[in-house]
């Protein structure tokens, strides 16, 4: 009765747009969903930055170079931003990879697929970012406080990410025919995978309903994706690229691109792990994780003894 | 071995210009306060949002419980006299 | 050799110092032992490839053919390359990174302190902006030298071995030829002779703190200053290059 009754009360919160604070009640689903989503958004962040720091060592220019490595840290700081805001749900960080590590916890598809040549910096700036931004602009409005606070200052660091995607992809527009083809061709890999990130179309996304209800999710998988192609197909034309979807038609009746069909065989087959590089990104991860287990260990050993001798003098 | 960790959590505050008030930014694992002074410092002010940092170990914070919101915070809502608006000022008074 | 000559050879040092060590921290990204190390070793990565940058433009500017910084950093083969051997060695364990680390900030922080009073306005400049950072990477180094080398046993051994392997190509901090010796005259260099007393000091007295024995003195590597390097450089540089290399008339 109380339970249902606090339930009850928390749905009210939640219509009356209150923000949901760590300590607050709220119902066990709502925290697991939200560990669920915020944890597959960090580890999302910090496997992301393994296609991209493929590339570090070979950035074509100075300024490439700090750029993608600005670029790729800031990834890093906002998986490390989330595993705080999941921490509040009280989850510890180890736990949180720990999941990672025995595919409890998933992290975005579209890094299961390689960064082949420079354009590929490009395009994942300015798609798989770009398709990550309206996402997160959308969840900036999410109903945990932890959460949405994240997400504001994720978004207003991300808002160079796509922009140094997108003049990547326009200089080698201009560039030499291979940098033209290198371009198109990163294009054409990346597009669909990032029209993916949305996820499964309304109809058959499992988990949209509850997160929708609970303000988790502020907008559809489907109307994401069409505010996603809505900008990038003009974005694209402006510089000469050719979006890889013969379907693709401006609908007059709508106001918005009509697209050809996703291939979600393709989609299941690699969140199923048979993408292109599943197996090295968590292998990488596993690694560096277990090769670091001793710094760790050290720097806890050392704040004992430290803790000890402060002690003794005491 | 020992059980991995992951260092202990500690909460980060910026004031993001001298005078104005420390803000929560979020939170860094270190095993120490130097560490984590590095590590709010990498973390939190990679593009200058700060002129200073204050930590604490989140172990030492203390938060009001959400059960005595009404208790601690509703008594308060009708103190209308702590207001300047609730006092009736004669008309052409300057200044006060 | 002219001035000029010794003053653009001297810009090429210090860049390709900042250019290789950049390099080698950067390949730390996404691979330290937890995220808040990876943002602080990509951190220092940046500031390192920043400086190489404006020290490079200055390079290029005094040489006056027309090069920029980039053409400098990614069309050079090895031998016209002149970082210290030491900025070129593999990261191997975080224990090596943080003695890499250790050795050159220290070295780096006596330099720098002395080089902002260079009669050289541009490298004093550099100097000033760089003691900020350099004196954070030396904060960093010598923690982490402490908590590893007073940490457990397991982090003790590696701290030692790291110091020990790397001792050898730290004499080359302290090598000056005529470049240095050029410019010292002229107050635009730095004389490294007193730096390497203050450096073997600031050295001993972290690894004291650390409880790690200081390597006795031995023989130390050299070649660098004349453009021979370890076999290491090469595989940094066809990394590196290799945009630029395979497609020459590409602009990026």
């Amino acid at each position: 009765m109380h339970n249902e009754h606090t339930n009850q009360h928390f749905q009210l919160r939640i219509d009356n747009g209150e923000y949901i604070e760590a300590k607050d009640y709220m119902p066990d689903g709502y925290r697991k969903h939200l560990i669920r989503q915020i944890s597959q958004h960090a580890h999302s962040e910090v496997i992301g930055m393994q296609p991209e720091g493929n590339w570090i060592t070979r950035a074509p220019s100075l300024r490439s170079k700090q750029i993608l490595l600005a670029k790729i840290q800031d990834e890093g700081g906002h998986g490390l931003y989330l595993y705080s805001a999941a921490e509040t749900l009280g989850i510890s960080r180890v736990e949180l990879i720990d999941q990672l590590h025995s595919g409890k916890a998933k992290y975005s598809n579209i890094f299961n697929y390689p960064a082949l040549n420079w354009a590929d910096i490009g395009a994942i700036g300015w798609l798989v970012d770009g398709a990550a931004i309206v996402n997160q602009v959308s969840l900036q409005r999410t109903s945990y406080g932890p959460y949405s606070r994240a997400m504001v200052r994720i978004c207003k660091e991300e808002s160079f990410h796509q922009r140094q995607g997108y003049e990547i992809m326009a200089n080698m527009m201009k560039g030499t025919k291979e940098q033209r083809e290198m371009a198109q061709d990163a294009m054409n890999r990346w597009w669909w995978p990032a029209l993916m990130m949305f996820g499964p179309h309304d109809t058959d996304s499992p988990h949209s309903s509850d997160a929708v209800k609970w303000k988790i999710k502020r907008e559809t998988n489907d109307e994401l994706r069409q505010k996603f192609i809505d900008k990038t197909v003009q974005q694209a034309e402006i510089i000469g690229l050719t979006i890889p979807d013969k379907d693709l038609k401006f609908n007059e009746k709508t106001g918005h691109y009509d697209i050809g069909k996703i291939n979600w065989d393709e989609f299941h087959r690699v969140i199923n792990g048979n993408g292109p590089c599943n197996k090295q990104r968590m292998e990488h991860h596993i690694k560096y994780h277990n090769e670091g287990a001793w710094v760790r260990e050290a720097a806890e050993a050392y704040k004992k003894k430290r803790l000890a001798k402060q002690l003794e003098i005491a | 071995m020992a059980k991995d960790t992951q260092l202990d959590l500690w909460e980060v505050f910026i004031q993001s210009k001298s005078g104005l008030p420390y803000v929560h930014a979020g939170s860094v694992h270190a095993s120490d306060a130097k560490m984590a002074m590095q590590n709010a410092r990498d973390t939190y002010t990679r593009r200058g949002e700060g002129t200073s940092i204050w930590l604490l170990p989140s172990k030492n914070i203390v938060a009001s419980n959400p059960d005595d919101n009404e208790m601690l915070f509703d008594p308060s809502n009708d103190k209308v006299y702590r207001h300047p608006t609730f006092y009736v000022m004669p008309e052409g008074a300057k200044n006060i | 050799m002219t001035q000029k000559e010794a003053l653009f050879q001297y810009c090429l040092r210090l860049g390709d110092n900042a250019l290789i060590l950049g390099h080698r921290l950067s390949e730390w990204c996404s691979r330290a032992p937890f995220i808040e190390e990876d943002l602080a070793l990509t951190n220092m990565s940046l500031d390192m490839i920043g400086r190489a940058q404006a020290l490079l433009k200055y390079a290029a500017e005094v040489e006056g053919s027309g090069k920029t910084e980039d053409d400098l950093a990614y069309r050079r083969p090895e031998p016209k390359y002149f970082n210290h051997l030491i900025t070129e060695q593999p990261n191997g364990d975080f224990a090596h990174t943080i003695a890499r680390q250790l050795y050159i900030s220290t070295f780096e922080y006596y330099f720098y302190s002395d080089l902002e009073k260079s009669k050289d306005k541009t490298l004093a400049a550099i100097a000033s902006k760089a003691i900020k950072e350099v004196k954070y990477h030396l904060q960093h180094a010598a923690d982490w030298t402490i908590r590893l080398g007073d940490g457990t046993e397991e982090s003790r051994n590696r701290m030692q071995k790291a110091i020990s392997d790397l001792w050898m190509w730290s004499g080359e901090l302290f090598e000056m030829d005529e470049v240095e010796n050029s410019l010292l005259k002229d107050g635009i260099a730095v004389d490294l002779i007193p730096i390497k007393a203050l450096w073997s000091n600031h050295i001993k007295q972290v690894l004291t703190e650390a409880t790690l024995n200081m390597p006795e003195e031995d023989y130390m590597q050299t070649g660098s200053r004349k453009g021979i390097h370890t076999e290491n450089l090469g595989h940094i540089l066809s990394e590196m290059q290799y945009l630029q290399r395979a497609y020459p008339d590409a602009k990026w």
